[in-house]
């Protein structure tokens, strides 16, 4: 067990690197822009109507004190990462007084729903019938599948997403386009609820699917048309080994792994694309936050928003990569 | 050069279909230079007209000549591309290059940040710049921003081909025959990994051109400059599917994803012209 403890102990050190840079980088680009946030904040509630100079003042300094801008810059600094650690990012300029750590609270699920679903869906149904296109090279239909595939993957989450709103919303009206559920139906443990979130998360949900599943597809494909090509594949082959078990413990097996090094890679880019379709679609994600939070000037919703992401997607990158010996044994003789 | 070109267009047929795709995109953005109408202008032809002989592609909403519209566009749009690709390059080779051949602490530390920027999720980072940048945020400057934030899986491409340079019996020839660190990587290792850099090049810019579009939809960027984002913004802001203005939206999302396609096939069979395994087994060899 030593192997794989050294190995989990670099996977969270790099784990702990990854949050320490990256909200390092949130704080540098809030904190030495031009803007001052609280000037802003303060601007864009005093354009409706009259304020008296007297609350003005005292709002800017209940801003100053709530976004940690008192002090000199250590003092910031350090509170920033108080609040941070504490996970509290102060109320909502939006939803006033609401916490932001309740909106993104009840934001998660959903996303995080979606997000699991979807990646799970396009990286086994991608990984499978790469491998099956690697394997029988002189399918028809798996080579169609490939075409469509090389044609689907550069394209962004955007435009798929805004062509699956066209044919289904405007084209073929049958599902819905906006939401995360019908709106007459209470949010609750039951069935009608459950089949109205499925029924609203069926285009989003296609949108990631359509994207992901092309690039898991064509870097499977190459892996197992690369593996059938070595020896010991061969010799199974020659010595009779059945087609099935081939398959599962010959190649797919051998071909997992540096598949599931690329999931873990490719979740930031995941999680990107979620927060496009998310607003596109009216999710009520984490997404949606952002963009909202963005567009209403709410600097304690975006703060809060980005620095969640950042631990949520680093966080499940080191569940990947923690997993990832059950997969491939080598990484314990490795280290 | 010209011959590894000739050979592709010849035998690979998705080399053929991206450059046919990026031949045509780019015609388009030379057009531009031929305009009628100055880009930023409003109502100078009839607007809401549908695509017809005398307006190519229709009219918008905002009295703009779709056609003309979309070519200053597309240029703008590659143009944005090719600078983020072209600045994030130099930091990808730079890092890429240094770490992969000094290896010890200095790859530690260079490949501990490196992996950070590929793991981070960059378009909430993206649209927290925006957020405190607001107006002040220009074209250049997000394309400055974006190349700082997208090198780093490039840099671990060129680093596993510099590691595998640096035990070649030239690299030890040369450190003998008293060439510095800087001559050797950029005369010895970089010949080696040009072609990669080529291929990430176009990666790279169907990567920066996808979040452009996309930031610009959602109006996070200077959407005064005319962009396929920015058309698709305009159009969205007209409710233009809505409407029945149909072309409005059609041609720019037509026309950047031939881009995309383009790009990426060529990309795709320069990859497989640098891996001699797969033109291996396209010929039909090495196959049981």
């Amino acid at each position: 067990m030593p192997a794989y403890f050294n190995f989990a102990m670099k996977r969270l050190w790099q784990f702990v690197l990854v949050v320490f840079i990256g909200i390092n980088i949130a704080y540098v680009i809030t904190h030495v822009t031009p803007i001052d946030p609280v000037e802003q904040s303060i601007s864009a509630v005093t354009s409706f109507g009259n304020t008296s100079p007297e609350a003005i003042a005292d709002m800017r300094r209940s801003l100053q004190e709530l976004y940690g801008l008192k002090g000199d810059w250590i003092e910031q600094y350090f509170s920033f990462w108080r609040r941070i650690l504490k996970a509290d990012f102060g109320p909502s300029l939006s939803a006033f007084p609401a916490p932001v750590t309740s909106l993104i609270a009840r934001a998660l699920p959903w996303t995080f729903g979606l997000l699991v679903f979807t990646t799970l869906v396009s990286w086994s149904i991608g990984n499978l019938l790469g491998a099956l296109a690697g394997y029988y090279r002189h399918s028809r239909s798996l080579k169609l599948f490939g075409v469509l595939a090389m044609a689907l993957h550069p394209v962004p989450y955007y435009i798929v997403a805004l062509s699956l709103m066209i044919v289904f919303g405007f084209i073929w009206p049958i599902l819905p386009i906006t939401g995360g559920s019908a709106m007459d139906v209470a949010q609750g443990w039951n069935w009608q609820f459950m089949a109205s979130v499925f029924h609203h998360s069926v285009l989003p949900a296609l949108s990631l699917i359509l994207i992901g599943v092309g690039s898991w597809f064509l870097g499977m494909r190459s892996l197992v048309s690369n593996i059938i090509t070595e020896d010991y594949v061969v010799y199974a082959e020659i010595g009779g080994v059945a087609q099935s078990r081939m398959m599962g413990s010959y190649i797919i097996r051998n071909a997992l792994a540096p598949q599931v090094t690329g999931l873990a890679m490719s979740l930031g880019g995941i999680f990107n694309g979620a927060v496009i379709t998310e607003k596109i679609f009216g999710y009520p994600g984490l997404g949606t936050l952002l963009v909202d939070g963005v567009y209403a000037g709410d600097y304690g919703l975006v703060l809060g928003v980005t620095s969640i992401a950042i631990i949520g997607v680093s966080l499940s990158v080191l569940i990947i990569d923690l997993l990832y010996p059950l997969i491939d044994p080598r990484v314990q003789v490795a280290s | 050069m010209k011959r590894i070109i000739f050979d592709l267009l010849k035998y690979n047929n998705e080399f053929r279909i991206g450059v046919c795709l990026i031949l045509i995109v780019m015609t388009m953005a030379v057009l531009s230079f031929f305009s009628p109408y100055p880009p930023n202008d409003v109502f100078v032809v009839p607007p809401d007209a549908p695509p017809s002989a005398d307006y190519w592609l229709g009219t918008t909403s905002r009295g703009q000549d779709v056609f003309w519209q979309l070519s200053i566009a597309i240029r703008n749009t590659l143009a944005f591309g090719l600078l983020v690709a072209l600045l994030s390059r130099v930091i990808s080779i730079v890092v890429g290059l240094s770490s992969g051949y000094l290896g010890g602490w200095v790859d530690r530390v260079l490949m501990a940040i490196n992996d950070t920027f590929i793991v981070i999720p960059l378009f909430p980072i993206l649209i927290l710049f925006y957020f405190v940048l607001r107006d002040s945020m220009s074209t250049i400057l997000l394309a400055v921003i974006m190349s700082s934030l997208g090198w780093a899986y490039d840099s671990r491409l060129i680093r596993s081909v510099a590691m595998s340079l640096k035990t070649r019996e030239f690299t030890g020839t040369s450190v003998f025959s008293g060439m510095t660190i800087f001559e050797i990587l950029t005369r010895e290792h970089l010949p080696y990994v040009l072609p990669i850099i080529f291929s990430t090049t176009l990666n790279n810019m169907n990567w920066s051109i996808g979040l452009e579009v996309t930031l610009a939809v959602l109006g996070f960027m200077d959407i005064n400059t005319p962009t396929i984002g920015g058309m698709i913004y305009w159009a969205n802001q007209h409710t233009a599917i809505v409407a029945g203005i149909w072309w409005w939206i059609t041609f720019p999302v037509l026309t950047v994803v031939a881009t995309f396609v383009g790009l990426y096939l060529i990309a795709v069979s320069i990859n497989e012209y640098i891996d001699p395994r797969s033109r291996l087994s396209r010929m039909g060899g090495g196959q049981t």
